[in-house]
């Protein structure tokens, strides 16, 4: 067997460990096995590669990998896991921007002439440049709304999209004049800058609701990048998990839109947000009633002679970091007898899943995580419904008002169990800009007040029930 | 006759498709946050590509220095990512904690087998 064979095989054995990474990740018993599984299949990887024949600078590569390693580290032991989103997105663009520089320095190596470089690797080059510029630049501008180093409001102009499939168009042609013979480098570095713009104003007009959309749809965007690399440098271990990245990407995309019931085309060019703003209000408060206000003395004593209370948690919930108090509150009704689950809407939190990490985190046992199907059928027979800084995802114009702009979205049917109690910091409307009816709604009551605050108070109040 | 590698390449491709979306659609939802973060470490692999052009001989110092940040920004995606989703899945257990030692960061081996599902096995620590 050729020394070539032997670190194919290396890869095959990684490319399985990969697959069996993400089959583990089929239950949390698994998981973390499997991860470990996929870090020794990375390792073995990693050390197949340094035993190809003919690699050369040893030496530096090896001390910048010694360098680099323990930033990453550190970086994700010292995150919270309410910045897991921008976590995610960094790690995106590094991602994206590593497989870009890859495509650079390779089109030095095989292109030094003109008219040397087969179309086949001339495609795939620029593919990993264009996916991997736009997706590093995308997933920056996603990092710094989430982090709030930019508005997350959807930044708009005239003309806009205009603009966009302009410089789209621009850098398809520079692609193809550079396959067509234009091999010099100064053509793909523009071709690399022109694509970083693009990820820059193609996140820009999208509004912070819909990060979770657009962290998978650029979670996609790295793999396909890695993908194109492995054409380059014929490489099966970099195609395989390109392309896993990338149906892992495409699949959480479709269901981020199915979930706020919206295309991906929406998502993208839509600027919710902004747009709806002007139609809110036409539900609200047409039949007169008015909103019920409630002490958390009120409150408590509804939670500790309830049976079954069920928490809807939204993205207020993290933003106060009242998941621990949430958790000590629920512990203090369990000791009381009452039965506590909640109810975990896929888009709360701002990346798919995140809101069973947040309470994870706070020790809440993930069987008592239920998901919108698991959790809808309960809600008739619930006695409290406890919704904290969840708001769109409970809207029941969703569900009965064809004018509403999320009509039609899923949402959680709080507004089917005996009573439902919603803290929030005002009456301001949530992310989406759009009036809520639950609010209005003769069994609801409202605990206004910041998220950890409120629960903060029930704690109290329910410990002197 | 002999197909030629671009060929085999795009059926590894498709496949590679198929098969990470079968695998894939069975991750639930209360994962999906460790499914992004831990398809997000496999991307990293990229790194490979990263150290293969890093490894050429005969370069131009700029190049040499594209291929050396490619390395770097590679071994973080990597490192980063296999070690935030081991923190994040070790934090879901199925049964809460005897002692409520409140919002440690990284304790572990709280997970039990529940005796009511006993296929399940606890993953060795």
């Amino acid at each position: 067997m050729s020394r070539s064979d032997a670190i194919g095989l290396a890869y095959l054995v990684t490319i399985i460990a990969f697959i069996l990474a993400l089959r583990f990740l089929s239950s949390p018993t698994t998981a973390p096995l499997g991860n470990r599984i996929g870090a020794l299949g990375m390792a073995i990887a990693i050390g197949a590669t340094f035993a190809q024949a003919g690699l050369h600078n040893y030496w530096s590569i090896l001390i910048v990998m010694l360098v680099s390693a323990p930033i990453g580290a550190y970086a994700a032991r010292a995150v919270k896991m309410t910045a897991m989103p921008q976590m995610v997105a960094l790690f995106n663009g590094v991602g994206g921007g590593a497989a870009a520089l890859v495509a650079l320095s390779d089109f030095h190596q095989v292109a030094p002439e003109p008219g040397r470089i087969k179309a086949d690797v001339g495609i795939s080059i620029m593919l990993s440049a264009l996916i991997g510029s736009v997706s590093f630049a995308g997933s920056l501008v996603a990092f710094g709304k989430l982090q709030e180093l930019i508005s997350g409001r959807p930044i708009v102009y005239p003309g806009q999209k205009l603009v966009n499939g302009a410089l789209l168009t621009a850098l398809l042609v520079l692609a193809i004049v550079v396959l067509a013979g234009q091999q010099r480098q100064t053509l793909v570095i523009a071709l690399l800058c022109g694509a970083l713009l693009f990820g820059v104003l193609f996140v820009l007009p999208i509004g912070g609701a819909d990060m979770p959309v657009v962290i998978s749809l650029l979670n996609a965007f790295t793999g396909l990048a890695a993908a194109a690399t492995g054409f380059v440098l014929h490489n099966n271990v970099l195609i395989v998990s390109g392309m896993l990245v990338g149906a892992s990407g495409t699949l959480l995309t479709m269901l981020m839109g199915r979930a706020m019931n919206r295309s991906l085309a929406n998502v993208l060019f839509g600027a919710f947000g902004q747009v709806v703003a002007g139609t809110a209000g036409a539900a609200a408060g047409v039949d007169g009633a008015s909103v019920r206000s409630a002490t958390a003395e009120d409150v408590a004593v509804m939670l500790a002679y309830a049976k079954k209370v069920v928490v809807v948690p939204g993205y207020g919930l993290a933003v106060a970091q009242a998941q621990h108090d949430v958790r000590t509150l629920a512990d203090l009704l369990e000791q009381r007898g009452v039965e506590v689950t909640y109810a975990i809407h896929p888009v709360a939190g701002r990346m798919p899943g995140h809101m069973n990490v947040l309470l994870a985190e706070a020790n809440v046992p993930y069987p008592q995580l239920k998901e919108m199907d698991e959790a809808n059928p309960e809600f008739p027979r619930t006695d409290v419904a406890l919704v904290i800084g969840a708001n769109d995802v409970v809207n029941p114009d969703a569900r009965s008002n064809a004018g509403s702009p999320i009509y039609g979205m899923p949402i959680l049917n709080v507004d089917e169990s005996k009573q439902v109690v919603v803290l929030k910091r005002s009456m301001n409307p949530g992310f989406a800009g759009i009036d809520n009816p639950l609010f209005l709604n003769p069994r609801t009551v409202m605990l206004f007040g910041d998220a950890k605050d409120s629960v903060e108070k029930l704690i109290g109040s329910v410990k002197n029930v | 006759m002999h197909t030629s590698q671009i060929i085999v390449e795009l059926t590894v491709l498709v496949l590679a498709i198929f098969v990470g979306f079968e695998v894939i659609s069975k991750v639930p939802t209360m994962l999906h946050t460790p499914l992004m973060s831990g398809t997000n470490a496999i991307h990293g692999i990229v790194l490979v590509g990263a150290i293969v052009v890093a490894g050429l001989p005969h370069q131009s110092t700029w190049i040499r220095i594209v291929a050396l940040a490619a390395v770097a920004l590679g071994t973080m995606n990597v490192v980063g990512g296999f070690v935030v989703t081991d923190r994040m899945l070790g934090m879901f257990r199925r049964r809460a904690p005897v002692r409520d030692s409140g919002p440690v960061k990284g304790v572990r081996g709280n997970r039990e087998v529940s005796p009511t599902n006993p296929e399940v096995p606890d993953e060795p620590e």
